[in-house]
């Protein structure tokens, strides 16, 4: 029974991380019809200005918004300045749908070139805020600890700031249009570029969040060339398409489902079993159910 | 004495697709609290005379006029704040957006843009875009369904609601591209009427292929063929145009 819970517990905290990235990838996606490979590389880069923040100012909390507001800085920066022009430059031509994919593939080399360059290729790690102990109850140590508990509620806040801020406001409004038909809504006097570049910079806020919160779950090692961005941005991927590619809900429910499948796979099967699981998993969503688990069917128009 | 300028102006416009002429030197005033209508058989350039005013399409050459000034052909995103507002042919309303919310995107120029204060605080700004909203849809008598879901609604109120949104906006030019397209009668009979009191607070410029509708709510009407303006003026002079006759004879008459 403990080690049912156990296992539900470890699939909700790594969903709501899989889940948060997944947010980023749908976002840009909506924005942009782009799969931003760069997120993981977006993600890294704001979680290593984090890991400065937290070194000068010894707080996490602090380094998690600084990291955020940077993500959303870097993402921001990335569509009005590179991706527009490269949406200039190709508007069309056989390899107008592909270019901007290969693109962010480009670009998530570079970052992690990059900062390899730059801060070298050693491990730093960040502590966790809080203990990473389990709580214990009646003689049972679970496998939930105060920091899990704030990694699942700040991504669950998050969540809810977004999914207010889609429902209840007036630039909510103007993504989901914009996402829907850019040029009905260009038409209709919502200066879509703007909203556009909105889009990318709450993803990379979404993606930071994910990356900070997600070093301290597991080892706690950061390094550029770090594996466990790599398969932040697999899983998040993974959960975004389970959700529909298209729907935010979905890209919640797909991480949470992706992070529970996996969890209990890893427990009661083997963990060797993990990767193959998700890619698997992965396969059957795009062979069975291509329009994801909510199932939002109706293409985009225009 | 001085004739009022025209509150838009074009001259000279051409519009080429490779090769193919689809406007050549069309002209064509709208003045204030007046309506045009741009008549046509089918393939003569109306949409895409309405597609170059809307930035959707870039003119050839030809130049614009706004209020006197001469003025850059406009880019779509800039339509909303000089005061220009279009309905589509196919109605485009967001179908998983509600009636109001569609509505809401029309007032979009009159949110603080400000994105982050938006953000945070929804209180003002948004009630004052809703209160909007909901004046623009009682001038279509829309507000029952406000809150409905907007590809629940039948077609003749779904063009409704796509004129609320652009009157929503305050245009001083309104674009309405087949406004009676598709609907039956009785709703055209209603759409006339709206479009004749839409004239106490703006221009409006409409293309149509009803005839009964653009004969009893124009003041003047530019008939285009082959991409060219053949006739303009009033209804009665129009109908009489013999180069009118002519076109609508050639390719069937409306």
């Amino acid at each position: 029974m403990y080690q049912f819970i156990n296992t539900v517990l470890i699939g909700i905290t790594s969903g709501a991380i899989y889940s948060l990235m997944a947010i980023a990838l749908v976002l840009v996606w909506r924005s942009t019809r782009v799969v931003n490979f760069a997120q993981a590389g977006m993600a890294l880069l704001s979680t290593y200005i984090g890991y400065e923040c937290i070194q000068r100012f010894h707080s996490f909390w602090l380094a998690l918004f600084i990291a955020m507001i940077a993500g959303a800085g870097i993402a921001a920066a990335v569509d009005s300045v590179f991706m527009r022009t490269l949406f200039r430059r190709v508007s069309h031509g056989p390899i107008a749908g592909v270019a901007p994919i290969i693109a962010t593939l480009g670009l998530l080399g570079l970052i992690r070139a990059g900062l390899g360059l730059f801060v070298g290729n050693a491990d730093v790690s960040i502590r966790p805020p809080v203990s990473n102990i389990g709580y214990t109850i009646s003689g049972h140590t679970l496998a939930f600890s105060p920091l899990k508990l704030v990694i699942v509620s700040s991504a669950m806040t998050l969540m809810l700031a977004l999914s207010l801020l889609f429902s209840k406001t007036n630039i909510g409004l103007s993504l989901r249009a914009s996402a829907f038909s850019p040029e009905i809504a260009r038409l209709a006097g919502v200066k879509v570029d703007r909203v556009r570049t909105l889009g990318w910079a709450i993803a990379g806020a979404a993606g930071a969040a994910a990356g900070i919160l997600q070093t301290p779950n597991g080892t706690g090692a950061l390094s550029p060339d770090s594996l466990d961005f790599s398969l932040l941005l697999v899983f998040g991927f993974i959960a975004a398409v389970i959700g529909g590619l298209d729907s935010l809900l979905g890209a919640v429910l797909g991480g949470l489902l992706l992070g529970l499948v996996l969890a209990f796979v890893l427990t009661y099967i083997s963990g060797s079993l993990v990767f193959i699981t998700a890619f698997v998993l992965l396969i059957i969503v795009l062979l069975v159910r291509p329009q994801g688990i909510i199932g939002m069917n109706r293409g985009r128009r225009a | 004495m001085t004739t009022p300028s025209a509150i838009l102006a074009v001259e000279k416009l051409s519009v080429d697709f490779g090769g193919l002429h689809a406007l050549r030197d069309v002209y064509l005033e709208l003045y204030s609290q007046e309506v045009v209508g741009v008549i046509g058989p089918n393939g003569a350039g109306k949409s895409t005379l309405f597609n170059a005013l809307c930035g959707i399409v870039e003119p050839t050459d030809g130049s614009l006029t706004l209020n006197g000034i001469s003025h850059a052909w406009p880019k779509t995103h800039e339509l909303a704040d000089l005061g220009i507002a279009r309905t589509l042919q196919g109605v485009g309303l967001f179908p998983d957006l509600t009636v109001l919310e569609n509505v809401m995107i029309g007032a979009t120029k009159f949110a603080n843009s400000g994105f982050i204060s938006a953000a945070f605080g929804r209180s003002k700004d948004e009630a004052r875009l809703r209160e909007r909203a909901m004046l623009a849809l009682e001038r279509v008598y829309g507000t029952g369904f406000a809150h409905r879901r907007a590809d629940s609604l039948s077609y003749p109120d779904s063009k409704r609601i796509a004129i609320a949104r652009a009157l929503v906006s305050e245009p001083k030019i309104l674009m309405l591209d087949e406004p009676a397209g598709g609907l039956g009668e009785e709703d055209i009979l209603w759409m006339n009427g709206l479009i004749h009191n839409l004239k106490l607070q703006c221009s409006v410029l409409l293309v149509e292929h009803h005839m009964d509708v653009v004969m009893s709510v124009c003041d003047r009407i530019y008939v285009l063929n082959f991409g060219e303006v053949i006739s303009s003026g009033d209804s009665e002079k129009v109908r009489r145009d013999p180069a009118v006759i002519a076109a609508y004879l050639g390719t069937g008459v409306e």
